[in-house]
């Protein structure tokens, strides 16, 4: 944790398509233990500025700091292995693993086996995976994946393709999740439940989370803190109220005329 | 509308006319449990290497040939079935092992006496005579390194721009051994392949063990067993890398390289593993079949020979490995057995000429039957199967509008 008490800092992040300015100079912060939510009208650059945190796009300028390092423009395999880890906004399950190969596959960046290891199964290697199951199993379970771990995880349901999703990036031991549109194609019984699922995650493992969120019903409830993006600009930020009331984002959202 | 007496499709796209070969194989292999399936096979191949070359040389030999292409396919399922690389230039692998075998394992490098743990009648010949099975450990350690080596200009390359350059690579190869005649890329002056003659004669296999009789050309039993022991090395470093943590990573590279770095998978090193492990694997079977066929020679690094060991993983049933070992046997025996039967027929339809000739149009026939009839080939891997039927599952996917 950074001395000001933020998890993740970016400061001036600015991507640049070409001519198209997807993401201009957004500072941006993540409290410890919070929950924040950034919203936005669809192409207002929220998944772009998502992935220049996570180094799936190198920003243009700005920089990004994790728990007091640099992390600006590191390979996505670095940024989880200090502890971001993020789901997709069109899932991107290993399809054709089981339902409980995926989580471990999440796991992979804190296993330590190596080829050696791995050919003669060395105690090492055996418990390893032994205790790697078990927490996988039981991330599956807080998620509420409860059966069917041997399953394709293709043949999930989507609200539990979504769910598998959050588990899979879990099992990397984050101390940051970033949520892309996790709701997506939920029913709001399956909404309330990954509410819940956020709020036990900060007060029992204390993981902050990051989220982008179209079902403002959640981001309303579950936030600390909203950030609103349009145009690939920061135009507002604050508590869900002083959002909600901010005139600018009802611009925004119900255009200039309303 | 569909009536009552219309035959219902079983799913969307109708079964693959080919399914219930698979489906048959799926149901004589569950009837018993899987070591009472490897110690049948494995007493089957025990005895056969005992009996078999008094039933027929011919067959023994091939069988011993088809074992060393049967580790190639294992090799190269590591890259192409696991990680998902398309290589079509798998050969390199074969001549890097087969001529580490040619330097260190005879009479090449004339000016040289090195022996070490060899059979005393070959310490009469000059030369570098190591052990063939620690040539077989140089070897591999020497082919995955050049596996690396050679994967690592590939790995921003994708689909046909991956294969386009393994194939070049597969080619490149062998000429720069076919051309070394004069130091390697023709700098100094140590020859290294003795150019289109090849090398010939290389050293047998020694065990220091006493009381055994050295190891002769002319009783080929023990090349069948010592194939069969790598064999089952090989099959064994599959199986348990399959099953790991580089496993999982290969296969979750294979389905998605985004998701699959977000998770914290290092994907230069996981897709230069595989490179290096597919190509060890090459090369430790290149070290027996140049051994077996007693000669290194640039002839037998041919493009054609990629594609063979390509074919054989793709007809099996890619990333499963009972599909490859099967793919992988059936291919070697038509290409030794069957092609020759045809040989009269074209003469017989008054064409003039060779049926083996054609061989690599053959098989280019029958992977395209099979891509037809059953692109996952015999045995699939459940994964690879779903890839291509993803539109048949059981049940409607459940896919609501956000």
């Amino acid at each position: 944790m950074s001395a000001n008490g933020n998890v993740l800092e970016a400061s001036g992040i600015t991507k640049r398509f070409g001519g198209l300015v997807a993401v201009n100079d957004v500072d941006f912060a993540v409290p410890h233990k919070s929950i924040v939510s950034i919203i936005g009208p669809n192409g207002a650059g929220k998944t772009t500025f998502f992935n220049c945190m996570t180094g799936l796009y190198k920003p243009t300028s700005g920089t990004v700091t994790f728990d007091g390092s640099d992390i600006t423009a590191k390979a996505p395999h670095i940024v989880t292995q200090a502890g971001v880890a993020r789901t997709f906004q069109n899932i991107k399950l290993f399809k054709t693993m089981t339902v409980l190969e995926n989580v471990l596959v999440g796991r992979h960046c804190r296993m330590k086996a190596r080829i050696t290891g791995s050919i003669f199964h060395t105690p090492f290697v055996r418990r390893e995976e032994r205790e790697t199951e078990a927490r996988a199993r039981e991330l599956l379970k807080l998620v509420g994946i409860t059966r069917r771990h041997q399953d394709l995880a293709v043949s999930l349901p989507y609200g539990d393709q979504r769910r598998l999703e959050i588990a899979r990036a879990l099992a990397s031991d984050p101390k940051l999740l970033l949520l892309d549109e996790p709701t997506a194609g939920m029913n709001p019984q399956e909404s309330e439940q990954l509410r819940e699922l956020m709020e036990k995650l900060r007060s029992e493992q204390g993981i902050a989370v990051l989220l982008i969120e179209h079902d403002m019903k959640v981001v309303m409830n579950v936030s600390d803190h909203i950030t609103v993006l349009d145009g690939g600009e920061k135009i507002a930020a604050g508590s869900p109220q002083e959002v909600r009331q901010d005139p600018r984002v009802i611009e925004a959202y119900l255009g200039s005329q309303a | 509308m569909s009536t009552a007496t219309e035959p219902r499709p079983a799913s969307g796209h109708g079964r693959s006319p080919l399914a219930p070969v698979g489906d048959a194989f799926n149901r004589v292999a569950g009837m018993l449990p899987q070591w009472a399936w490897i110690g049948f096979w494995l007493i089957l191949a025990v005895l056969y290497g005992l009996y078999g070359s008094e039933l027929n040389d011919g067959l023994y030999e091939s069988v011993i040939q088809t074992l060393a292409y049967v580790m190639m396919a294992l090799g190269l399922n590591i890259v192409v079935g696991f990680a998902g690389l398309l290589d079509l230039g798998y050969v390199a692998f074969f001549a890097i092992g087969a001529f580490v075998a040619g330097w260190f394992m005879s009479g090449h490098f004339a000016d040289s006496e090195i022996y070490f743990i060899v059979a005393d009648q070959t310490r009469n010949v000059p030369g570098i005579h190591i052990n063939f099975f620690l040539v077989l450990c140089i070897a591999a350690a020497f082919t995955a390194l050049w596996g690396a080596i050679l994967g690592a200009p590939t790995l921003r390359l994708r689909g046909d721009y991956l294969a386009i350059v393994t194939l070049a690579f597969g080619e490149i190869v062998p000429r720069v051994f076919e051309l070394s005649t004069s130091g390697p890329f023709g700098l100094g002056d140590l020859d290294i392949s003795n150019g289109r003659q090849g090398i010939t004669p290389v050293d047998k296999p020694y065990l220091p063990v006493p009381g055994l009789d050295d190891i002769t050309r002319i009783d080929i039993t023990p090349f069948y067993f010592i194939a069969l022991g790598m064999l089952l090395v090989v099959l064994f470093v599959n199986i348990r890398l399959r099953d790991s943590r580089l496993g999982r990573a290969w296969i979750a590279v294979r389905e998605d390289e985004v998701a699959a770095a977000a998770m914290g998978v290092h994907l230069v090193r996981v897709k230069l593993w595989a490179y290096a492990i597919g190509a060890a694997v090459g090369g430790f079977a290149g070290v027996f079949l140049g051994v077996f066929q007693n000669t290194i020679n640039v002839d037998q690094f041919e493009f054609g020979f990629s594609v063979f060991i390509l074919c054989m993983i793709i007809l099996g049933g890619m990333g499963n490995l009972a599909g490859v070992v099967l793919g992988a046997v059936a291919l070697s025996m038509i290409n030794r057995f069957l092609l020759p039967e045809l040989n009269p027929i074209p003469d017989k339809l008054g064409l003039d000429f060779d049926v083996t000739s054609i061989s690599f149009g053959i098989f280019g026939f029958l992977l395209l039957t099979m891509m037809v009839l059953r692109p996952e080939g015999f045995i699939p891997n459940r994964r690879r199967k779903l890839e291509l039927h993803e539109d048949e599952l059981e049940g409607p996917m459940e896919v609501r509008a956000p």
